[in-house]
């Protein structure tokens, strides 16, 4: 007989394995997005079986809240041609499900190889030195003592972020800034029937550009005189 | 019986499986080509978050932090250049892609 | 006088000539914007020469009256490794000599020039060159290390070239200017690597300190061979004596040197230059001292070189030709007296035959000159009715080239056929043959030619090749009837007739049998007794001259000046009869030995034809074709494989990268 945790686990195992080959298969793309919609929050769940609350939470809020809603966006924005698409769909399905299960088989040998498997326990902080005493009932301070403390899944990742991986939350942030300036730059548009100064241009502007000297003679000379019509005679 | 390390490796792997193939059967379609790597990633954010659990170690978490950063910015590029390429091609089917032949 | 040697005085003596060179040549010439006239430059340039001559003498009274000797480096140029190369000066018996001989000869030619070349264009020009050439043979004598030796044999054979080719429009003159150079350079190889091998087993370039390893040097064999360390540097050094004294096989380019004018002839292809090998043999005679076999090769080539250009020298037509091979055969009769270890008879050959050979090919000039340019002895004749100084002159030169007692030319002759009789090599004996049998040819051809052009019927009008050359003549005369030189050339014909005569006379004592070499060469005793030899049977100069009326010499060169004269003047048609007769000797001859045709066509046309393959061959097809054009080919080959994978197709990318995943997962996962 199930736990209720195995049960919630094949549960959720099941429901985003179908939905995974249904974002993969689906012939409208809306579809496939909102399949994938389904599989983040099935992976959520069963994050959350494995005791991350805080990413769970966040691959909801941040992948499906955003990044789905944006591919949502752009799918819905898109006229797309389906059926020129979906040409010779299943003509690759072969060649494709063997290179899947090639992969899938080569997984497996390393979980078969054998690795380390321990018994799950809470999750600890890292051994280090916590300068604040969480525990409040006690009147122990725990300066310069490592203590084991229980914390939550997010505290934890919060200390550890801001301790060991500075460094790399910043470079994240960099990406991210760099992601948002790549994706105006890529697609900005200006409009062509607005009339609007360029002060950088204005500046920029020399004389020899708006002004020329022509040189013309002060009078025009004159043109020598007509010659009479020839008499006849 | 109790679920193992094990079952979420494999669940993992069948996840990447299913986007390769993925990748195989919609290489005319780039929008669900970038689902599929976004199932990748999935995939190997649920193998960190097991090995953490399983292992104790908190450093597997902060890597799918991490991840999650950098897919997400990965797919806004992406789907930026998706817009422009269906604004100047008017489609998205990579069959009609090949100018930068070689 | 002084007793030492004063460092000033000896810098003058080359520096003197180099500045009137210089002076001549930058400002005398187009180079300069001709700014000095004739006058001035002659004036200059035969007044440095003059103050070196005056100079030599000095230097040559204090070393020959005082004992006076200088060996000092002046300027070290730099150091390389642990070798130095420097500039300086060795001042010995030996080489004030040459100074002597060479500041004489030169000035002699200097004047002589005035009237020789006075109506040509390049006059400003011959003066610096020949100016330019005494400061380098000075230089070259004067030097007491190899590397400035060096310096004055490539700077002599660089002046060599331009005077040889000193009427370049014309394309003999180049031709032969090419052939000198290069024929040189063939033997320059050889030095060099003699002077390569002294520099690296004894360390030093300066003559006496390597000298004074003579004795290590001899125990040495060349690495990697069995041969003697010695015996392959005298060769080496030889080869360039070769090329420069003109010894068979390198002669074949003073035949042709005769292009040039007839003042460089006598200054360079007479009296000094060729002199120079002979001249650098006898420096180094510690070096041949020890090695039989050098000596050996030494006395054969030089053999071969006395006897066989002799023989050439029978049918030559142009003056000019028979006085050069005449120097061959002389340079021979020297190399042949190296060879035999009496370089002391060897140098004093060389001095006399500088003075009777300068006067000759002076007087020779001179002969042209009046003949208004014509140089054939065929239409000659009856000269000496014209042009009194030069007969006479050429008479004593060519009494004293042969060998007649009391003139200079046999006293050294003389020494050396008996010093080749006393040496005990075994090639002494072919060079005794060759060098005896070398005195009557000597005095055949060389009478032939005197009676030719000095005596006889008057052939001038009979020249089928006769130009009418329209340059200005003082005397107005139209005809082909010769006059007397200037002054500026009968001049130097006697100043160059006196030493001609007499200095044999005088100065063989000191020379040969005194003191006067006695630092400069060396001669081991023991092995080589010729010196030795010739020392007990001479009891004087005029004793020496008594005896050769008895001695063989004597009468073959008498027998060689009553053939010619009987040939050329009771019976001419003797001369045409023995030519129809041995045809194929003659022919033999006229092509002389084949050598130049060997040089041109088997020589030159092979190393062309060399040349030419390798490029085809090798820099066309190897070097451009296979690795310059083969590498872009084989870059654009590959590429154009790769780029296969670039098909632009974005699934295709995607693929890739599966794929690419895939493998690396086999790897880890199987075979890691």
């Amino acid at each position: 007989m199930m736990d209720a945790q195995s049960a919630l686990f094949y549960a959720f195992s099941a429901v985003l394995l179908f939905a995974a080959f249904r974002v993969i298969t689906a012939r409208n793309p809306v579809h496939a997005a909102l399949f994938l919609v389904l599989a983040f929050f099935q992976a959520s769940g069963l994050w959350m079986l494995l005791e991350a609350e805080f990413l769970s939470i966040a691959l909801v809020l941040v992948y499906v809240g955003a990044v789905m809603v944006l591919f949502l966006f752009v799918v819905m924005m898109l006229d797309i041609n389906i059926d020129s698409i979906r040409v010779g769909f299943w003509k690759h399905f072969p060649l494709a499900a063997t290179m899947g299960a090639v992969i899938a088989l080569e997984l497996a040998a390393v979980l078969l190889g054998g690795f380390r498997v321990s018994v799950p326990h809470t999750p600890q902080l890292p051994a280090m030195v916590t300068p604040l005493a969480v525990d409040a009932a006690s009147s122990a301070v725990a300066v310069g003592h490592m203590v084991v403390t229980e914390v939550s899944n997010t505290k934890a990742l919060g200390v550890l972020l801001y301790t060991e991986y500075l460094y790399p939350v910043q470079v994240a942030a960099l990406i991210l800034l760099v992601a948002l300036i790549a994706a105006i730059a890529l697609t900005l548009r200006e409009r062509k029937d607005t009339k609007a100064q360029n002060p950088a241009d204005q500046v920029r502007v020399k004389a020899r550009d708006r002004v020329s000297l022509v040189k013309m003679a002060p009078v025009k000379p004159d043109l020598p005189p007509a010659t009479e019509p020839e008499k006849s005679a | 019986m109790s679920i193992t390390l094990g079952h979420y490796l494999t669940v993992g792997a069948i996840l990447f499986a299913l986007s390769v193939i993925g990748i195989f059967l919609n290489r005319k379609n780039l929008i669900v080509l970038l689902m599929a790597i976004e199932l990748m990633l999935l995939a190997v954010n649920m193998n960190f978050v097991a090995f953490s659990h399983y292992l104790g170690d908190l450093h597997g978490q902060i890597f799918v932090f991490f991840i999650l950063t950098v897919a997400a910015a990965e797919s806004a590029i992406g789907l930026a250049i998706l817009v422009q390429l269906f604004r100047n091609k008017s489609s998205i089917n990579v069959d009609e892609l090949n100018t930068l032949k070689g | 006088m002084s007793q030492t040697l004063q460092t000033t005085n000896l810098l003058a003596v080359p520096l003197a000539p180099l500045v009137g060179s210089v002076l001549a040549g930058v400002f005398g010439t187009h180079f300069g914007g001709n700014w000095l006239g004739r006058r001035i430059t002659h004036s200059l340039t035969i007044l440095g020469v003059l103050v070196a001559f005056i100079l030599s003498a000095q230097t040559l009274w204090s070393v020959a009256v005082d004992g006076a000797r200088f060996n000092e480096t002046l300027y070290t140029w730099m150091v390389v490794g642990g070798l130095k190369m420097e500039i300086g000066f060795l001042v010995d018996g030996l080489t004030a000599m040459m100074m002597c001989v060479v500041t004489f000869v030169s000035l002699m030619v200097h004047i002589y020039t005035i009237g020789y070349m006075e109506e040509d264009e390049g006059y400003n020009r011959f003066f610096s060159y020949i100016s330019l050439f005494t400061f380098s043979m000075l230089m070259l004598v004067m030097s007491n290390n190899m590397l400035q030796l060096f310096f004055g044999w490539e700077a002599v054979g660089l002046v060599s070239y331009l005077l040889i080719g000193f009427w370049f429009n014309k394309p003999t003159a180049i031709f032969a200017n090419m052939k000198a150079f290069l024929v040189n350079r063939v033997g320059d190889f050889g030095f060099i690597l003699g002077i390569g091998l002294i520099a690296a087993f004894a360390g030093t370039l300066n003559y006496t300190e390597a000298f004074a390893k003579t004795a290590d040097l001899a125990a040495l064999t060349l690495p990697g061979t069995e041969w003697m360390l010695v015996t392959v540097i005298c060769i080496c050094l030889f080869i360039g004596a070769m090329g420069k004294s003109a010894q068979f096989p390198l002669h074949v380019w003073l035949p042709d040197s005769m292009e040039g004018p007839t003042p460089i002839s006598a200054l360079i292809h007479a009296a000094t230059m060729v002199t120079a090998g002979i001249f650098m043999v006898a420096r180094m005679s510690p070096l041949f001292e020890l090695s039989d076999t050098a000596l050996n090769l030494v006395l054969v080539i030089g053999a071969i070189t006395a006897l066989f250009m002799g023989f050439l020298g029978l049918i030559q037509n142009d003056i000019k030709r028979v006085v050069a091979y005449s120097t061959l055969s002389q340079l021979g009769y020297m190399t042949v007296a190296l060879g035999a270890s009496a370089y002391s008879v060897a140098v004093f050959h060389l001095m006399t035959h500088a003075f009777f050979k300068a006067l000759l090919f002076l007087g020779a000039g001179s002969v042209i000159m009046g003949m208004h340019h014509n140089q054939d002895i065929r239409w000659m004749g009856g000269v000496r009715k014209y042009m009194p100084i030069t007969w006479i002159t050429s008479l004593l030169g060519s009494l004293a080239l042969i060998g007649t007692p009391f003139f200079s030319g046999f006293y050294s002759k003389d020494s050396i056929i008996e010093a080749v009789a006393e040496s005990a090599l075994p090639a002494a004996g072919f060079a005794y043959f060759a060098v005896l049998a070398g005195v009557f040819v000597t005095a055949f051809y060389s009478f032939r030619m005197y009676f030719l052009v000095f005596h006889g019927a008057e052939r001038y009008d009979q020249n089928p090749d006769a130009h009418h050359d329209d340059h200005a003549h003082d005397d107005g005369r139209h005809d082909h009837t010769p006059h007397e030189s200037p002054w500026v050339v009968t001049v130097p014909l006697l100043l160059l007739a006196i030493p001609s005569v007499v200095i044999g006379y005088f100065t063989i004592d000191a020379m040969l049998f005194g003191d006067f070499f006695k630092d400069a060469i060396f001669v081991n005793e023991d092995k080589h007794e010729a010196m030795h030899g010739l020392g007990h049977a001479y009891h004087g100069a005029i004793a020496m001259a008594m005896h050769a009326f008895s001695t063989a010499p004597f009468w073959l060169a008498l027998a060689g000046v009553v053939s010619s004269y009987y040939m050329y003047m009771i019976n001419p048609a003797v001369p045409a009869a023995i030519k129809r007769a041995c045809m194929p000797i003659y022919t033999l001859f006229e092509n002389k030995y084949y050598m130049d045709w060997i040089n041109e066509n088997i020589l030159a046309r092979g190393a062309r034809a060399l040349g030419t393959g390798l490029w085809k061959g090798g820099d066309q097809s190897v070097i451009d074709g296979g690795i310059v054009n083969g590498s872009w080919k084989l870059v654009g080959a590959v590429s154009a494989m790769s780029r296969q994978l670039q098909s632009g197709y974005l699934y295709h990318y995607a693929l890739a990268m599966i794929v690419g995943v895939f493998l690396l997962m086999t790897w880890f996962v199987w075979l890691k």
